[in-house]
């Protein structure tokens, strides 16, 4: 057995709750009324988004991983209304663990969809700072375009994304849970094996 | 368009790189194939309810399937008999009529032509001649829920087609309260190489721990000692208690399940690590004690491969779709499948069941699946070599202790490449006959 106080290593959180909670934290929460203009939070938000885009474009997913709070999810909807993931295949959704699982197979070196691993150029714009119920909590919507370059092509990916965040130090925000809605979500895609 | 001399491209032992690069090959594969034998549509959970739809493909024509007021299923041609467009642009749905966008022509959900605006310009009545209902696979027919469909006249009934293939596919259902299981979306992919690759791979166990290396690591990186998932493969599983099967008619059949130990709970055992597994165990164990074991083996993976040539692959709780889009891309979708509990018989298990099942589903083909597709789309690169046409599949070809044979089933072991040799013969057949394939336009007014 695993120390089941490391969700690293085991996924003891993930429970029918944890699910709810995060159905509700991901739903209506782009009220206009919320929208936060406060420069430091501003400030704070930008910095991780364009830190998690810098630290994906250049292959480092130890340092994307340290972004994360050990409880997180990581959710790309299957479909274009999101669904729930309880009931429906999703294009990918993470706990700690598998997130942790998603970084080790692309460090075997035999993961052959990633080898060589594809090159990535993130374009991260349109961010809105949303206020929660809790003070330190923050949902942050951006859009993002992607270009990819793998196996002789270049190809674009793009949708938005939606960052639910929590305020850990002065120093900054950390992810809580991380939602990818892709434009192309339910369609057939080729080697869906980049990182978003 | 040329016709081809298929004895001289496929034999025993190899098979000529035309069968994946040649555009005409493909081309006749669309009729002599996906026309002329029975090729999986949908599954009827994806229709549930009368007037409900849902768009596939006979090869590359456009289908609806549907479902009519009086639980029929049809499969209708997507393409309105004025013009030719699409009348039908959702992927799914449910509707009374299709309207065709473009000049506003109607039809019934079961493909009867119901309108046609301004008719006194036409000097005749569209309504009473059948031609110009919707086109519609002249035979369709569903196994346990499995829709399937075919324009050949000729070809024998669909139980009789899938034959011993049935017995796996039994297996698979009746674990499932009911018998039943319900497909709720998916992990959808494609890519650049042909279509007979996937289905060359399907029940191949030579590749496993090769192409699928990564994940083998990853899936083991906790528990070096206590192996999950496909580990079996990595000693000598031609010794093993694991067996290919041959059927017929192009369908085989992987069976791991005999490496298994015989007790409840012993799926759940040596599935791999996904979210959620131990929260939702430990709640499902505190509430339904020695009964937790069995709901847990049914949000577990079974390890069978069953193969319906020539697009349904119906995979642990998965059932993968083939989509040939040209003679170098193919789509290829994996259901996912939920448990439908319409008696209870989980005693309120069932949501809890899925959430798990939803995820254990998800692995394969986001770090598994992945690697295979980017190996298929390197052989069909290296098939670009004209001058070195061949394609081998004479694993266990010549050593006869491999094999044995009752009632016309074939079985070998493991990683045997007997099941591509045989339904290699039967697409030979297939594509040496020229059957005649017909639609229908239903109605009789």
């Amino acid at each position: 057995m695993g120390d089941i106080q490391n969700p690293s290593e085991t996924s003891h959180y993930v429970t029918d709750a944890y699910y709810s909670d995060l159905m509700a934290a991901f739903t209506g929460w782009d009220d206009t009324d919320r929208l936060c203009l406060d420069p430091v939070v501003q400030g704070r938000a930008y910095a991780l988004l364009y830190q998690e885009a810098r630290y994906l474009d250049q292959g480092q997913f130890k340092k994307w991983l340290d972004l994360f709070a050990p409880q997180c999810a990581y959710w790309i909807p299957g479909t274009w209304n999101r669904g729930d993931p309880r009931r429906e295949i999703t294009f990918a959704f993470h706990d700690r663990r598998q997130l942790e699982d998603r970084v080790y197979r692309l460090e075997t070196g035999y993961a052959w969809s990633q080898q060589p691993a594809s090159r990535t150029s993130r374009l991260v714009s349109n961010i809105e700072i949303f206020r929660t119920d809790q003070a330190d909590v923050f949902m942050i919507r951006s859009n993002f375009h992607m270009t990819e370059f793998w196996n002789g092509e270049s190809r674009p990916w793009a949708g938005y994304t939606v960052h639910r965040v929590q305020q850990i130090d002065a120093a900054g925000f950390q992810i809580m849970a991380k939602q990818v809605n892709l434009l192309n979500c339910d369609q057939n895609i080729r080697n869906p094996s980049v990182t978003l | 368009m040329p016709d081809f001399d298929f004895e001289a491209l496929i034999h025993e032992e190899k098979v000529h790189r035309s069968l994946y690069t040649d555009p005409d090959i493909f081309a006749l594969e669309l009729t002599r194939i996906f026309g002329a034998t029975w090729v999986y549509l949908a599954h009827e959970s994806q229709i549930p309810n009368p007037f409900d739809f849902f768009q596939t493909k006979l090869g590359l024509r456009p289908i609806i399937v549907t479902r009519d007021g009086d639980n029929q299923i049809h499969a209708l041609y997507n393409r309105c008999t004025h013009r030719g467009a699409t009348v039908c642009r959702q992927a799914k749905g449910s509707t009374r009529s299709f309207r065709c966008p473009y000049h506003g022509w109607s039809y019934s959900i079961a493909g009867d032509l119901a309108g046609v605006p301004w008719r006194e310009g036409y000097a005749r009545n569209h309504k009473e001649d059948n031609r110009f209902n919707l086109a519609r696979i002249s035979r369709v027919d569903s196994y346990r829920g499995f829709i399937f469909g075919t324009l050949n006249l000729e070809a024998a009934p669909l139980v009789q087609h899938l034959a011993g293939i049935r017995k796996p596919i039994d297996d698979w259902l009746d674990r499932h309260p009911g018998g039943k299981i319900a497909v709720c979306e998916a992990n959808r992919m494609k890519f650049k190489g042909n279509w007979k690759l996937a289905y060359d791979n399907s029940a191949d166990g030579y590749h496993v721990i090769f192409s699928h290396r990564s994940l083998l690591m990853m899936e083991n990186r906790f528990s070096p000692d206590d192996e999950k998932g496909m580990s079996f493969y990595k000693q000598h599983p031609d010794d093993g208690p694991i067996r290919v099967h041959y059927y017929g008619n192009g369908h085989h059949f992987k069976d791991k399940r005999p490496t298994l130990a015989n007790h409840p709970g012993a799926l759940w055992q040596i599935e791999g690590k996904h979210p959620g597994m131990e929260g939702y165990e430990a709640e499902l164990r505190e509430k339904y004690g020695k009964d937790a074991d069995y709901y847990l083996d049914l949000a577990a993976g079974i390890p069978m491969n069953i193969n319906v040539f020539p697009n349904l692959l119906i995979l642990g709780n998965h059932i993968q779709v083939l989509e040939p889009l040209s003679h170098t891309e193919t789509a290829t979708t994996w259901y996912g499948t939920a448990v439908v509990d319409e008696e209870n018989a989980l005693n309120g298990a069932v949501d809890a069941i899925n959430a798990l099942r939803m995820r254990t589903q998800e692995q394969f083909p986001l770090f598994g699946e992945v690697d295979d597709l980017t190996n298929f789309e390197e052989i069909q690169v290296g098939l670009g070599a004209e001058e070195d046409p061949w394609v081998y599949m004479d694993r266990g070809l010549g050593l006869p202790d491999r094999f044995t044979e009752q009632d016309g089933v074939i079985s070998g072991p493991a990683t045997d490449e007997v099941f591509m040799r045989e339904y290699m013969k039967h697409y030979k057949t297939l594509m040496m006959a020229n059957p005649t394939l017909s639609i229908s336009r239903g109605g009789e007014n």
